[in-house]
C-alpha cells in the first residue's frame, strides 16, 4: 500500500487505490518511454540533419517506406494499448462489484451538500463517518441537477444522478480524513461542495453511532449550534461575517426588520428562522435567490434550538 | 529583389461592398480569419480572468456565479467560434483551390453564405453575454441546463447557427476535392493538407447534425418543458450526454485533423523532404474520421452508464489513439537524413510534435477505465485537451498561419520577432497546463471557483504561466500587423514548396492562376526537385 | 458583386470547366446534404426508440388518439407530390418549359395540401390539451407520462413541417428560374436536386407515419 504518495498521486487511502495507482504508474513510466522516444528523435534529426550553409541545393533522398519500421510502430502500441486496456477493464470490474457484506450507507447529494444516511439510524451532513478496513457500499441520488461523488484518496468517483440510484463502493485502508469533491458543475455552489470522508476504528464507529444520533451532549446550546452551522452545511450559503453569500449572512440579523422578495417584510426571529429551516421557500429575503433546500428530516429539534441560540448570539 | 506582383485578389476590386459580397475563396478565407482572431481574443481574455481569479482560493476578482459564467463563455466560445472553423474556414478556404489547380471551391455563394452564418450564430452566442450569460459549461448537461435561469436559449441556438456554418464548408470542401481537380491530379498527388481537410469535412457534415438536434431539444426542453431530459416528467438526463458526446466527440477531430495536415506540409517543406508514408498518413486521417464515431462514451465512464459499453468504448478509444501515434512516427521519419531549417513554421510543426504526443498519451491514461475513475472531470482532463487542442491544433494553425502569410499578403514577418514570440508561447504554454496534470490528478476538480488552500501553489503557477502565454500573442500580433504594412515582398516561393499554391505570385490573382498550374511532380518530390526559396 | 451567371445553357460558372462538371457537382452536393439532414432527423428517430422502450404501453394507448385516415391521406399527397415532381424534371430533361412549370405548381398545391392537412391535426390536439411537454393537460391516455408521445410527435412531425416549408420555397424558386429560363435539357441540375431533397422530404414521411400512426 502505498501510503507515501509521490508528485502526481496524494497517498491512496482505500484497498483499490494500489491497484489504480500500479496502472497509472505504469502509464507514466511508458508515456516517458514513448515521448523520450519522439523528443530524442526531435533534437537528434533537428540536429544531425540541420541545413548548413554549405549544404548543396540538392534533392534529398526519396526513400518513404520502410516495411519492417511502419509495422514495428503499428504493432508494438497496439500492444501496449491491448495490455493497459485489459489492466484497466480489470481494476474496472473489481470497482463495480461491490462485496456483500458490505455496509450500506444511502448518500444523497443536492445544491450545494451532502447528506448520509446510515443504516443504523443516524444521519450526517457533509461529513461520511465509516469504519477502517471494512467495505462500505453507496447508494446514491440526487436531489436536483447531476452531481459527482469523488474521493481523490480513495480514487473512487460516481454521479450521482436523480432519477435512478448509482452505486460505487470501497474499502479505507488507514484511519484518518479524506476530501471529498463535488466532481459534476451543479451551479453557483459547486466548488463549495466539499466534505469529508472521516475513517475511524471499528470501536470508534460503534461508539460514535451511538453518541451520534443525540449529540451536542455536554456544549452550550451556543456552542452546539455553532458546532452544527459547520458540521450541517449553513456555511456554505451563511456567512457569519458580514458578507452576503449565495445567501444573507446571520451577523448582526436577529432582531432586526427584513424586506422579502414579494416586497413584505418580517422581523428575524426565533420563529422566523425555525420557519426557514423547515421551509426555507416561504420567506425570502429580498437579493437572493430561493435555492435553500429544506433541512426537515435533516435536522432535529434540538439541534434546530441550538442555531437559533447560535445565530441570536452573532451580533 | 522581390516587388509585390501589381494585380493580385486583394487590390483587384476596393471598398467594403466588394469585401462583404465576394465570392473569392480567397478573400472569404480573410473574412473567416478576421472572425476567428476576434474569437480567440474574446475566448484569450476570459481564460485569463479565469486565471487570474484562480491565483488563491476563495474570491480574488470576482464572485463564483460570474466565475461559472466565465469559464463557460471561455469554453463555447473557443470551441465553437474559433477553433471548429479555425483551420477548415481560413485557411482550407484559402488554399484548397489552389492546392488543386482550381479556381474557386464548387460552390462560391454557398461558401459567402457560410461566412454570414458564422457571423450570425456569433452574434447569437456572444449576446447571451449581454443578456445574462450562461452558467452551465460549454457542455450544457442536464437538468442543470434546463433549469438555470441564464441565457442558455441564446447560446444554442447561436451555435446551433454556427453548426450550419460548419456543414456547409464541410458539404463544399467534398465537393470540391471530389469533382475539381487539375488533370491528372489523383487522390494519391493530393497535398495532404487537402486529405485532412476531406477527412475532417466527412465528419463535419455527419456529426454536425447531431448536435443541431440535441441543442434543438434542448431548446424545446426549456422552452416547451417537452420533458426528454427531465426526470420528473419521465425524462432522462444522461441521454443528453449521449446525443451531446455522439457529436462533440467527433467534433474534436474536427479540431484536430486540419491541424495534422498542416504537419504534414510544414515537416516536408521544411526538412526539404518527401514525407514518409503517405499513404499511411492519408488513410490514418480516415480511420480516425471512422473511428471517433464509435468513441463517445468515454466521457460517460463515471456517468452510470453499463459496465459493457464503458467496456467497448474503452476498448475503441485505444484503437482510435493508434493512427495518430502513426502520424507522429512518420512525420520523424520524414526528418531523418532532411536538410532541415527552423524557419518559425518549422518550429511550430516542431514543437506540435512536442505537444501533441504529450496530450496524446495523457489521453491513453483517460481511455484507461480505472485510472479514468480518478481522473474524470479534474484538472487532468482540462490539461490533456488544452494540450491536444492548443498544444496540437493552434500550433499548427500558427504554424500554418506563419507558413501561408507570405502567401496570402505577399510580405514576410520578422523572423526574429516570430521566434521570440514562438519561445514565449511555448514556455508559457507547458507552464500553464503540464502544472495542470499534477493538480488533476492530486484531486483537484474541474470547473471549481473555490478550492482548497493545498492546491493553490499549483494553481498560482499554472496562473503564472497564462500571463506569459499573453505576452507571447501579444508579440505575435504586433509583428504580424507590422508585416501588413512594413514586411519585405516575399516572392512567389519564400519557403521553397512544391504544392501548387507556391507556383503563382504572392499575393496570388483572383482567379489563382494565370495559367492552369501543370502537374510535373507530386506535391512531395523533394528527391526529385531542390526549388529554390524566394526569400531572403 | 462578382459576376457569376456565367451560365446560360451550355455555359458553366466561371469556376467549372464543363457544364456535365457542374451537374455533377450540384448533385454530389445535394447527395451530401441529404446526409446531413438523415443524421437530424435520426437524432430524434433514436429518441423516439428509447421512449417507446420505455413506455410501451404508453406509447400504443397514446397513438390511439392520432388520426390514422388524415395520416394515410398525407402519405398519398406527398408520395403523389414526389411523382409529380419527378415528372417535371423529366419535361426538362425533354425540354418541355411548360410541362415543367405546370407540374412544379402541382407540386406546390399538393405540399400545402399536406400543411393545411397538418393544420386541422395539430389544432385538433391543442383543443384536446394533448400539448408537448409541460402544457400537456389531457387525461385519456393511459400509462405513465402520456406526454412523452405528443412531445415526440410534435417535434418530428413539427421539424419536418419545417422542412416541407422550406421544401416549398425552394420548389418556388425552381419555378421562378424556370420561369426566367435558367434551365434547358442540357442543364437543369438545380431542378434535380431540388427532386431529391423534396424526396427525402416525402421519404422521412414514409418512416414517420407508421412510427407514430401504425403502431400496435
Amino acid at each position: 500500500m502505498d501510503t507515501t504518495g509521490t508528485i502526481f498521486l496524494t497517498p491512496g487511502g482505500s484497498t483499490i487505490a494500489g491497484e489504480v495507482d500500479s496502472l497509472f504508474y505504469f502509464l507514466v513510466y511508458a508515456s516517458i518511454a514513448m515521448f523520450g522516444i519522439v523528443l530524442a528523435g526531435l533534437v537528434y534529426f533537428g540536429l544531425r540533419y540541420r541545413r548548413r550553409q554549405t549544404d548543396a541545393d540538392t534533392p534529398t533522398s526519396g526513400r518513404a517506406h520502410n516495411l519492417k519500421l511502419e509495422l514495428l510502430w503499428s504493432i508494438i502500441p497496439t500492444i501496449l494499448v491491448v495490455i493497459v486496456f485489459i489492466w484497466g477493464f480489470r481494476i474496472y470490474i473489481k470497482m463495480h462489484v461491490v462485496p456483500h457484506e458490505a455496509m450500506e450507507v444511502k448518500v444523497t447529494g443536492q445544491k450545494w451538500f451532502w447528506s448520509f444516511d446510515y443504516p443504523q439510524g443516524a444521519s450526517t451532513v457533509n461529513e461520511l463517518v465509516v469504519p477502517v478496513s471494512k467495505p462500505i457500499k453507496l447508494l446514491m441520488s440526487s436531489k436536483d441537477v447531476i452531481h459527482s461523488f469523488f474521493v481523490p484518496d480513495f480514487r473512487i468517483k460516481m454521479d450521482v444522478l436523480p432519477n435512478r440510484y448509482t452505486i460505487t463502493w470501497f474499502e479505507a485502508t488507514r484511519t484518518g480524513n479524506f476530501d471529498l469533491f463535488c466532481a459534476e458543475f451543479c451551479g453557483d455552489g459547486h466548488s463549495d461542495m466539499i466534505g469529508k470522508v472521516r475513517v475511524v476504528g471499528e470501536r470508534e464507529f460503534s461508539e460514535w453511532l451511538e453518541a451520534g444520533l443525540s449529540g451536542g451532549e455536554g456544549m452550550t446550546p451556543e456552542d452546539f449550534g455553532a458546532r452544527l452551522y459547520v458540521s450541517k452545511a449553513c456555511n456554505t450559503c451563511h456567512s457569519i461575517d458580514g458578507r452576503s453569500l449565495v445567501g444573507p449572512t446571520f451577523k448582526g440579523a436577529f432582531g432586526t426588520r427584513r424586506v422579502l422578495e414579494d416586497g413584505g417584510e418580517v422581523t428575524i426571529d426565533e420563529n422566523y428562522i425555525r420557519e426557514s429551516i423547515l421551509e426555507p421557500q416561504a420567506k425570502v429575503s429580498a437579493g437572493f435567490q430561493p435555492v435553500m433546500p429544506t433541512y426537515q428530516g435533516l435536522l432535529n429539534s434540538r439541534e434546530i434550538d441550538a442555531l437559533v441560540v447560535y445565530i441570536k448570539s452573532l451580533k | 529583389m522581390n516587388t509585390l506582383p501589381e494585380n493580385h485578389y486583394l487590390n483587384a476590386r476596393r471598398g467594403l461592398k466588394s469585401w462583404l459580397f465576394t465570392l473569392d475563396h480567397k478573400r472569404i478565407g480573410i473574412l473567416y480569419l478576421y472572425g476567428i482572431i476576434g474569437a480567440f481574443f474574446i475566448g484569450g481574455v476570459l481564460a485569463l480572468l479565469v486565471r487570474l481569479e484562480l491565483f488563491g482560493p476563495g474570491r480574488d476578482i470576482m464572485d463564483a456565479k460570474t466565475y461559472n459564467q466565465f469559464f463557460t463563455l471561455h469554453g463555447a466560445v473557443m470551441i465553437f467560434l474559433f477553433i471548429i472553423p479555425s483551420i477548415p474556414a481560413a485557411l482550407g478556404n484559402f488554399l484548397l483551390p489552389q492546392m488543386i489547380g482550381a479556381k474557386d471551391v464548387a460552390f462560391p455563394r454557398l461558401n459567402l453564405a457560410s461566412w454570414y452564418i458564422y457571423i450570425t450564430g456569433a452574434v447569437f452566442a456572444l449576446y447571451s453575454i449581454h443578456s445574462g450569460g450562461v452558467d452551465t459549461g460549454w457542455t450544457f448537461y442536464t437538468p442543470y441546463s434546463t433549469e438555470t435561469t441564464t441565457s442558455v436559449i441564446s447560446m444554442t441556438l447561436g451555435i446551433f447557427i454556427l453548426g450550419f456554418s460548419s456543414i456547409f464548408t464541410g458539404l463544399n470542401f467534398i465537393v470540391t476535392i471530389h469533382k475539381m481537380r487539375s488533370p491528372g491530379q489523383t487522390w494519391y498527388k493530393l497535398p495532404l493538407f487537402v486529405w485532412a481537410l476531406y477527412a475532417t469535412a466527412i465528419i463535419q457534415v455527419l456529426a454536425t447534425p447531431v448536435l443541431g438536434i440535441t441543442l434543438l431539444l434542448l431548446i424545446l426542453e426549456r422552452a416547451f418543458g417537452i420533458g426528454i431530459f427531465d426526470p420528473a416528467m419521465g425524462g432522462d438526463p444522461v441521454l443528453y450526454q449521449h446525443f451531446f458526446w455522439f457529436y462533440s466527440h467527433p467534433a474534436v477531430y474536427i479540431m484536430i485533423l486540419p491541424g495534422m495536415g498542416i504537419i504534414s506540409e510544414l515537416i516536408s517543406v521544411f526538412s526539404r523532404k518527401k514525407i514518409f508514408g503517405y499513404k499511411a498518413i492519408a488513410f490514418s486521417s480516415l480511420a480516425i474520421a471512422f473511428v471517433s464515431f464509435l468513441v463517445w462514451g468515454h466521457h460517460m465512464f463515471t456517468s452510470g452508464q453499463s459496465e459493457i459499453a464503458a467496456t467497448i468504448f474503452s476498448f475503441l478509444t485505444f484503437l482510435v489513439g493508434i493512427p495518430s501515434g502513426i502520424k507522429v512516427f512518420n512525420w520523424l521519419a520524414t526528418m531523418y537524413k532532411g536538410r532541415i531549417s527552423f524557419d518559425t513554421p518549422m518550429l511550430y510543426g516542431l514543437s506540435f510534435l512536442f505537444l501533441f504526443t504529450i496530450g496524446g498519451l495523457t489521453g491513453i491514461f483517460l481511455g484507461a477505465l480505472a485510472v479514468d475513475v480518478h481522473l474524470h472531470d479534474t484538472y487532468f482532463v482540462v490539461a490533456h485537451f488544452h494540450y491536444v487542442m492548443m498544444g496540437g491544433t493552434v500550433m499548427a494553425f500558427l504554424g500554418g498561419i506563419h507558413f501561408w502569410w507570405p502567401k496570402m499578403w505577399g510580405r514576410m514577418f520578422s523572423s526574429f520577432w516570430s521566434t521570440v514570440a514562438w519561445a514565449i508561447v511555448f514556455v508559457g504554454f507547458n507552464m500553464t497546463f503540464f502544472t495542470q496534470f499534477i493538480l488533476g490528478s492530486r484531486g483537484m476538480p474541474r470547473r471549481y471557483y473555490n478550492y482548497l488552500d493545498q492546491y493553490q501553489p499549483l494553481h498560482a503557477f499554472s496562473s503564472v504561466g497564462s500571463l506569459v502565454l499573453a505576452v507571447g500573442f501579444i508579440i505575435m500580433g504586433i509583428y504580424l500587423v507590422h508585416s501588413l504594412f512594413r514586411g519585405k515582398p516575399a516572392g512567389n516561393n519564400p519557403w521553397g514548396a512544391l504544392t501548387f499554391e507556391w507556383q503563382s505570385t504572392s499575393p496570388p490573382p483572383t482567379e489563382n492562376f494565370v495559367k492552369p498550374p501543370k502537374l510535373t511532380h507530386g506535391p512531395y518530390d523533394f528527391d526529385k526537385i531542390s526549388p529554390e526559396r524566394t526569400f531572403p | 458583386m462578382e459576376k457569376d451567371k456565367g451560365y446560360g445553357p451550355g455555359q458553366p460558372a466561371h469556376h467549372f470547366s464543363e457544364i456535365e462538371q457542374q451537374t455533377e457537382a450540384v448533385k454530389l452536393g445535394m447527395w451530401i446534404f441529404l446526409l446531413t439532414e438523415i443524421l437530424l432527423f435520426g437524432g430524434l428517430f433514436t429518441a423516439y426508440s428509447v421512449f417507446r422502450a420505455w413506455n410501451p404501453d404508453m406509447f400504443i394507448n397514446a397513438h390511439k388518439f392520432l388520426n390514422v385516415m388524415l395520416g394515410t391521406l398525407n402519405t398519398v399527397i406527398l408520395i403523389s407530390s414526389s411523382v409529380t415532381v419527378v415528372l417535371a424534371i423529366r419535361s426538362m430533361q425533354l425540354g418541355r418549359r411548360e410541362k415543367t412549370i405546370f407540374f412544379l405548381v402541382a407540386t406546390l398545391i399538393l405540399a400545402a395540401v399536406f400543411l393545411v392537412v397538418k393544420y386541422f391535426e395539430y389544432s385538433h390536439k391543442f383543443h384536446l390539451g394533448q400539448l408537448p411537454g409541460k402544457y400537456y393537460t389531457f387525461t385519456g391516455v393511459e400509462g405513465t407520462n402520456p406526454h412523452i408521445f405528443f412531445s415526440i410527435y410534435f417535434s418530428m412531425t413539427g421539424l419536418h413541417g419545417l422542412h416541407v416549408l422550406a421544401g416549398m420555397i425552394a420548389i418556388g424558386w425552381m419555378l421562378v428560374r424556370t420561369v426566367r429560363r435558367n434551365f434547358s435539357s442540357e442543364y437543369y441540375a438545380p431542378l434535380e436536386a431540388t427532386g431529391l431533397y423534396w424526396h427525402l422530404v416525402d421519404m422521412i414521411w414514409i418512416y414517420l407515419f407508421p412510427l407514430l400512426y401504425l403502431i400496435g
